[in-house]
């Protein structure tokens, strides 16, 4: 059991950290609450892109100079895969804008509503359906 | 103003340094980790430590909203114009190998300083419009609340 | 690629420019301050794109003929490419067409609905969407299709958000969307990152390949098993629709028309992509996939959205739920897994996109001049509106599948092809969903003809401008013509299908 977590320890930890905040956005009612949550899930998703750029033994993509100049790439070289690494900048920059689009709702939400609960939202706008005789 | 000289003095040393750092993190971008995007939060940052220190009023003096909004709308179109130059020449779609119209090395340079240029204008001034947006709104809902 | 009608040296760029034009369009709008000139620049973007769709979409009329653009001149299967066959082809000309048509109806609809300031920022936003949308259709790499997802799904938000001074609960709705379409992309991401895993390719054609080759592998599966219920969010597949109703109910009149008519189609999309192409629709899991879990929701979809529908006094909210009852009859077609079945799936989506642009239309000609929205404020629409009742009931016949419309001809062949499944219970769900929709169109037809106008409303009538009677008109005359003249549509359909279906045996 032990082993099997030390092999896949950094699995372990993006599955705890996604699980994190799809339960935070799922169990909380406050809405800035549910964007942090939503950051963590989008985090633990670059975690685990990251976690693949690192290949034992696989083709280099990026390498040491030294061993090039050599011509001696050892088999078990850690070597850098940099497309993930590129993926998830952009990646990033989505996860930003959402981030930005959706602290902005809030604040809207907040100055219209004055409260950003959701249970408490949702009656206001049960109250603004009946108002309107819907 | 605010009272703390300590920061007041050490932002004001720190903060052009925050911005030359950087413009080298955006130029060296091309041979080693950075380029417009860090580059970019780099200069936004620097925006927002002197409107935290100084206030938003001296900020918006120095960096006015209306900049941040045309800087986001500038860069896409540099980035853009450069896609286009590319279809110009002949090339597809920001194949900066025809920029040049010999060495298809120096076409790519040309291309990418000038994305990244492109990048970096779009992500600073996001930046700022982005704390702008925040740090400048009124405290209305409290009031009409409580 | 052949140039059709445009210049050679427009034609080989074609599925760039088409993508490009109203991204960049949108940088210039949102600089300016003039609503009317950045609606100018959304219309060149969307006209453009519309030109470009046609031009691609005859390019692409030959069997197996299929577009690839290297951006940047970076070769697939390691640069990003664009990869379009007669399948994307129809989405971008639907796109294009129910886009401009969408933009014409937006110039007085807008001027109405949002303040002054805003409008540059809101054309502005909606061109990103729809580039963003338009990307989606044309690209052939998977995180290149996430980034293009994320990229419309943000303006979207942002477009239905602006619907809040009209009424705040469009904020809500908004929010409530953006959590969930993030955790949907996010899911999309998921999946697309175990599939890199295994396969270390990001092309999807290559994807294909690859996944073929390396036969059984749980990773893989699992990296299906997010995108689907990722772009089932998107697709408002049915336990997954709950952003939908609120977001279309209080968007701006125009967003809804825009939004009914294109995105959840291209999320839709996405699904018959990576479930033919990706992966092959004869693998053990697909098909157990579309057995087991695309038509049984396809199907509860129908019952269960056509059944809340029933319930809505709000007749947009109503017209929503009737959308995921909707999406619910393309994915039946999707989930035969023949082709027929994907042909008559292909088809709903086109003629719905046309049914739902009239419907959606009209109702923006009745909130413009009323500024009403509930079925009891309908009453005697008929007698001071005539000929935009004329459109909306036209639209309303053809959702419920009269005979000469077009919904007509998209019942008539996913019955077909259920039968020819030997799915009888599925020709029966059809059917008692088509009842179901009779009721609910009915309430409202009964409000617009039957029951007399208020005094009040007698004389307050008021004109409908030409830039929302003249595309309400075309798409109701499109949905009389194409039910009865159907060659053209079932012919783009059928040519969808059977691309999707050679894309995923070559690969």
């Amino acid at each position: 059991m032990l082993e099997i977590l030390g092999d896949r320890f950094t699995y372990a930890v993006i599955l705890v950290l996604m699980m994190v905040g799809l339960y935070a956005v799922i169990a909380t009612g406050n809405l800035v609450k549910r964007m942090v949550g939503l950051s963590i899930f989008q985090t633990s998703v670059f975690l685990l892109y990251i976690a693949t750029a690192k290949i034992t033994g696989g083709a280099p993509a990026i390498f040491a100079y030294s061993d090039l100049a050599a011509g001696t790439i050892p088999d078990d070289a850690v070597y850098a895969n940099p497309l993930p690494h590129v993926l998830i900048l952009t990646a990033i920059v989505v996860g930003v804008a959402t981030l930005a689009m959706g602290l902005a709702l809030v604040v809207r939400i907040r100055e219209v509503y004055g409260t950003i609960e959701d249970d408490e939202l949702s009656e206001i706008d049960h109250d603004d359906e009946l108002k309107k005789g819907v | 103003m605010n009272p703390y000289v300590v920061l007041r003095v050490v932002s004001k040393l720190l903060i052009p340094l925050i911005f030359l750092f950087g413009l080298y993190v955006h130029f060296h971008g091309e041979y080693s980790p950075g380029g417009g995007f860090s580059a970019g939060v780099v200069l936004g940052v620097g925006v927002i430590l002197f409107a935290l220190i100084f206030g938003m009023e001296a900020a918006r003096k120095a960096v006015p909203p209306y900049a941040a909004r045309f800087g986001m709308a500038l860069g896409a179109l540099l980035f853009a114009s450069v896609g286009f130059a590319s279809l110009i020449m002949g090339g597809e779609f920001l194949n900066y190998t025809v920029l040049h119209p010999d060495r298809t090395y120096v076409g790519q340079h040309i291309g990418i300083i000038a994305v990244e240029l492109g990048v970096l204008t779009s992500v600073t001034s996001v930046i700022i419009a982005i704390f702008y947006a925040f740090a400048g709104r009124e405290r209305s809902g409290d009031t009409a609340e409580d | 690629m052949e140039p059709q009608f445009l210049p050679a040296a427009i034609a080989a760029h074609a599925p760039a420019l088409l993508v490009m034009i109203p991204l960049i369009l949108s940088a210039p709008a949102a600089m300016i301050t003039s609503g009317r000139a950045a609606w100018l620049l959304a219309a060149i973007g969307v006209g453009s794109a519309l030109v470009l769709a046609v031009e691609i979409f005859l390019a692409t009329r030959a069997e197996g003929a299929v577009l690839s653009y290297a951006m940047g001149g970076w070769e697939p299967p390691l640069g990003i490419e664009f990869r379009i066959d007669a399948l994307n082809a129809a989405l971008l000309l639907l796109l294009g067409s129910t886009g401009f048509l969408a933009i014409v109806f937006a110039g007085p609809s807008v001027a109405d609905e949002i303040s002054r300031q805003k409008r540059s920022l809101f054309y502005s936003a909606f061109l990103i969407c729809f580039a963003g949308l338009s990307g989606v259709a044309s690209t052939g790499d998977a995180f290149n299709l996430f980034v293009f997802l994320e990229i419309s799904s943000i303006a979207t938000y942002a477009i239905i958000a602006m619907g809040w001074s009209r009424d705040r609960q469009a904020l809500t709705a908004s929010f409530n969307y953006l959590v969930m379409g993030t955790i949907g992309a996010t899911f999309f991401v998921i999946g697309v990152g175990f599939i890199y895993m295994s396969t270390g390719t990001l092309n999807m054609a290559d994807m294909g390949r690859a996944i073929a080759d390396l036969g059984a592998n749980r990773a893989v599966e699992v990296g299906f098993a997010f995108i689907l219920v990722g772009i089932g969010l998107k697709a408002a597949l049915f336990p997954l629709h709950q952003w939908l109703p609120n977001a279309y109910a209080y968007a701006p009149n125009f967003v809804t028309t825009f939004l009914a008519t294109t995105a959840t189609k291209i999320a839709f999309y996405v699904i018959i992509r990576f479930s033919y192409d990706v992966f092959s629709i004869n693998s053990g899991l697909v098909t157990n996939a579309m057995l087991w879990v695309i038509t049984p929701l396809a199907i509860a979809g129908m019952l269960v959205a056509s059944t809340q529908a029933l319930f809505q006094n709000n007749v947009r909210r109503l017209f929503a739920y009737s959308s995921v009852a909707q999406v619910g009859y393309m994915l039946l077609g999707l989930g035969m897994a023949t082709s027929l079945g994907l042909s008559a799936g292909m088809l709903h989506l086109i003629n719905h996109a046309m049914m739902k642009g009239a419907l959606f239309m009209a109702l923006g000609a009745f909130a413009l001049s009323y500024g009403i929205r509930r079925i009891a404020d309908f009453k005697g629409l008929g007698q001071v509106m005539p000929l935009t009742s004329a459109a909306f009931t036209i639209g309303a016949l053809s959702l419920v599948g009269v005979p000469f419309t077009v919904g007509f001809i998209s019942k008539f062949y996913l019955i077909q092809a259920a039968l020819d499944a030997g799915w009888w219970w599925a020709v029966a769900a059809i059917l008692v969903s088509s009842v179901i929709a009779v009721f609910y169109v009915y309430r409202i037809l009964v409000a617009i003809w039957v029951s007399p106008p208020d005094e009040v409303r007698k004389a307050s009538a008021k004109r409908v401008p030409l830039a929302i009677a003249i595309p309400l008109a075309i798409l109701a005359g499109a949905n009389l013509v194409f039910g009865v003249w159907a060659e053209p549509i079932v012919a783009m359909a059928r040519a969808a299908a059977d691309a999707a279906i050679l894309a995923g045996v070559a690969s």
